[in-house]
């Protein structure tokens, strides 16, 4: 992530600073942010994206319908990544974005369908403006504070989508008709069919990953790291720091309009549910699971999530205990985080560790 | 307006041999509930000058460096930076202005590596933080800044390491460092010396002395031989108060400071020249009221 490109050559930038006279280590090449750095770089990544690229081929319908959901979850995910592992900034509010950027790709399309990109402008555009104001408001707060005041903003946005009768009230609304892209007469993306919106999907997925990955490896994403690790050094050095937040909190709301949006078109319907507390804990929940600190946490979190959720809700494989799957989906999740307080992705440290004893 | 009639009140503005102030501060005070822990303080910091501020614990030594670097906002009293009136603008404004301040327990970022933690500090001279596309390790400019930051306080060597191995002297030798990788005309350093040994004292005083040419610094310190020994004018606070405020020769003759600071059993007098106080790693961390207020 931050350093995902950390293998190539630090070219240029590094000679620039060894012409330095009072440089005493000129070959010293800059130390990137050791808590990101991951190992494989973008291989990783890369190769995971063309496997799922290649995985409508193989698998059936159920299962492609799954792995949009996984992915959309990712996209979710990451977006508060951003918030939590980059910034350590525990919003526990953050299902009223994915909820705004569904309703708005919802109430957006009327009944007739609308255009792709005004659509999925409006959905961002409106989750981020809530971001805004939320943001703007709550990071006067710090810690438990601001766990609180993004959970009770989230909590305001559930009671006016449920209490109000545009959106549908408690019982939602359906999406009549779903996005299209067109140039003229010519159709050249239609969401409604399965195969485009699928790789519609996995592209957002790509996408968000790597303009995280930019964005934490750039000087603004160390300065979330700085913020992180200490704000006061970071104010006494002289960044703003409440702007920086303000604007990671506004991108991570962006990003979970988008994953709302994708959740609507994928859904065809939106019901208050999505902005509920509980679904701001799921999401934290994942990227707990998968590691935080991590953008490839994130996405492996939300896979892990979805499938555990998968697993303990089925009658087939567990016969009447499925029918308490929150319980058996909860004592997992505390054997996970016991067993490994790093995460997922900490599993094969955790693994050397347990072997050299 | 304020600031020609207060500069006229301050007596060290009619000294003309001294070069301008570069950082001025009339009739500061702050109130925390009802205890002045700052009252009625005007101070003056000039390049050239290592001007030493000490006091007894509680004498509001910490919350006066938080007031000038605008961690805390006084409750009156007005600060400059030049002719700017800076008194409104909060910390990191004022840093930008070129105040830079170190901490009394040690502000670094201890899992970055050495040459990162003064690389992020020297960002915030030439932030852009909006080009997302640009690699922050191959920040070609921070990294300069950053390593001649680490040349000048004597860490070079450790540039690769991350902070958080450093010795205890040498992450208050980094904290300086990321302090001049800001480029500050003026630094505020809150007890630079706590808990280091007599070679890393001395070489902290080393670096002090050879930023003095162009740095207006303000030292709080515990350690009066170290004060008596490079500070050109020192200050001495008592319970909020400036009892007075000369060059250290004065101030080891002036009887109410050996009243005031070292009580009347006739203990070790700062005429002798002797450490007034235990040294630094005996000294409780604790208790010091109004010392370590939160962050705004």
């Amino acid at each position: 992530m931050g350093s995902e490109a950390a293998g190539a050559p630090r070219d240029a930038a590094a000679d620039g600073s060894a012409a330095s006279p009072v440089d005493a280590t000129p070959d010293t090449p800059p130390l990137p942010d050791i808590a990101r750095r991951e190992p494989g770089g973008w291989l990783v990544p890369a190769a995971a994206f063309v496997l799922l690229c290649a995985l409508p081929i193989v698998v059936a319908p159920y299962t492609l319908d799954l792995v949009l959901r996984i992915a959309v979850y990712a996209i979710f995910a990451l977006s508060l990544e951003l918030l939590v592992g980059a910034v350590g900034l525990v919003s526990l509010g953050h299902a009223a974005f994915l909820g705004i950027g569904a309703y708005a790709a919802v109430l957006g399309s009327g009944d007739d369908g609308a255009p792709l990109i005004p659509l999925l402008l409006l959905s961002v555009g409106a989750a981020a403006a809530y971001a805004l104001a939320v943001g703007a408001l709550s990071l006067r707060t710090r810690g438990v504070y601001f766990i609180m005041v993004t959970l009770a903003f989230a909590q305001m946005a559930f009671f006016v989508v449920h209490d109000t009768r545009a959106g549908g009230g408690s019982d939602g609304i359906f999406l009549n008709a779903k996005p299209v892209l067109r140039i003229g007469a010519t159709t050249l993306l239609d969401l409604g069919q399965r195969l485009p919106f699928f790789y519609t999907v996995l592209a957002a997925l790509a996408a968000t990953y790597a303009f995280l990955a930019l964005l934490l490896a750039s000087r603004f994403g160390h300065a979330l790291g700085g913020i992180r690790v200490n704000e006061t050094r970071m104010r006494a050095a002289g960044f703003s720091t409440y702007l920086y937040k303000l604007a990671a909190f506004v991108i991570a709301g962006a990003l979970a309009g988008l994953a709302g949006f994708l959740l609507a078109v994928k859904d065809a319907a939106v019901n208050p549910e999505l902005l509920a507390w509980n679904q701001s804990g799921v999401v934290l929940l994942m990227i707990i699971l998968g590691g935080i600190g991590s953008l490839r946490g994130a996405v492996i979190g939300a896979c892990a999530f979805t499938l555990l959720t998968e697993l303990f809700q089925s009658d087939a494989l567990l016969g009447p205990l499925a029918a308490h799957w929150q319980l058996s989906l909860g004592i997992a999740i505390i054997v996970f985080v016991a067993v490994l307080p790093k995460g997922l992705i900490g599993i094969g440290a955790r693994w050397r560790s347990l072997v050299r004893g | 307006m304020v600031d020609a009639t207060a500069a006229a009140a301050h007596p060290a503005a009619t000294i003309a041999a001294r070069p301008a102030a570069l950082v001025r501060a009339f009739g500061l005070g702050r109130r925390f509930g009802g205890l002045a822990a700052v009252d009625g303080v005007s101070i003056d910091l000039r390049v050239g000058e290592i001007h030493a501020v000490i006091g007894t614990n509680g004498a509001g030594k910490s919350t006066l460096v938080n007031l000038l670097s605008g961690e805390l906002a006084p409750s009156e009293g007005r600060v400059y930076i030049g002719d700017a009136d800076v008194t409104r603008w909060p910390q990191p404004r004022r840093a930008r202005a070129g105040l830079g301040r170190s901490y009394q327990r040690t502000t670094i970022f201890p899992e970055f590596s050495v040459l990162e933690n003064c690389r992020l500090a020297a960002q915030a001279r030439r932030p852009r933080p909006w080009r997302l596309w640009e690699d922050a390790a191959g920040d070609a400019t921070g990294i300069r800044d950053a390593n001649a930051a680490l040349a000048s306080a004597g860490l070079a060597s450790d540039a690769r390491r991350i902070a958080g191995t450093l010795s205890h002297g040498a992450k208050r030798q980094l904290e300086i460092a990321m302090c001049l990788a800001t480029a500050p005309r003026a630094l505020l350093l809150d007890e630079p010396l706590a808990g280091m040994g007599a070679e890393e004292s001395a070489r902290m005083l080393e670096l002090l002395a050879a930023l003095r040419p162009t740095h207006a610094i303000l030292l709080v310190e515990h350690d009066m031989d170290a004060v008596f020994r490079i500070a050109d004018r020192i200050t001495v606070m008592v319970d909020g108060r400036v009892i007075a405020s000369d060059v250290p020769d004065s101030i080891r003759a002036d009887r109410s400071v050996q009243e005031a600071y070292l009580g009347e059993d006739g203990a070790p007098t700062l005429a002798a020249g002797a450490a007034a106080l235990p040294p630094e790693g005996a000294r409780p961390a604790l208790g010091r009221p109004g010392a370590r207020p939160a962050p705004p």
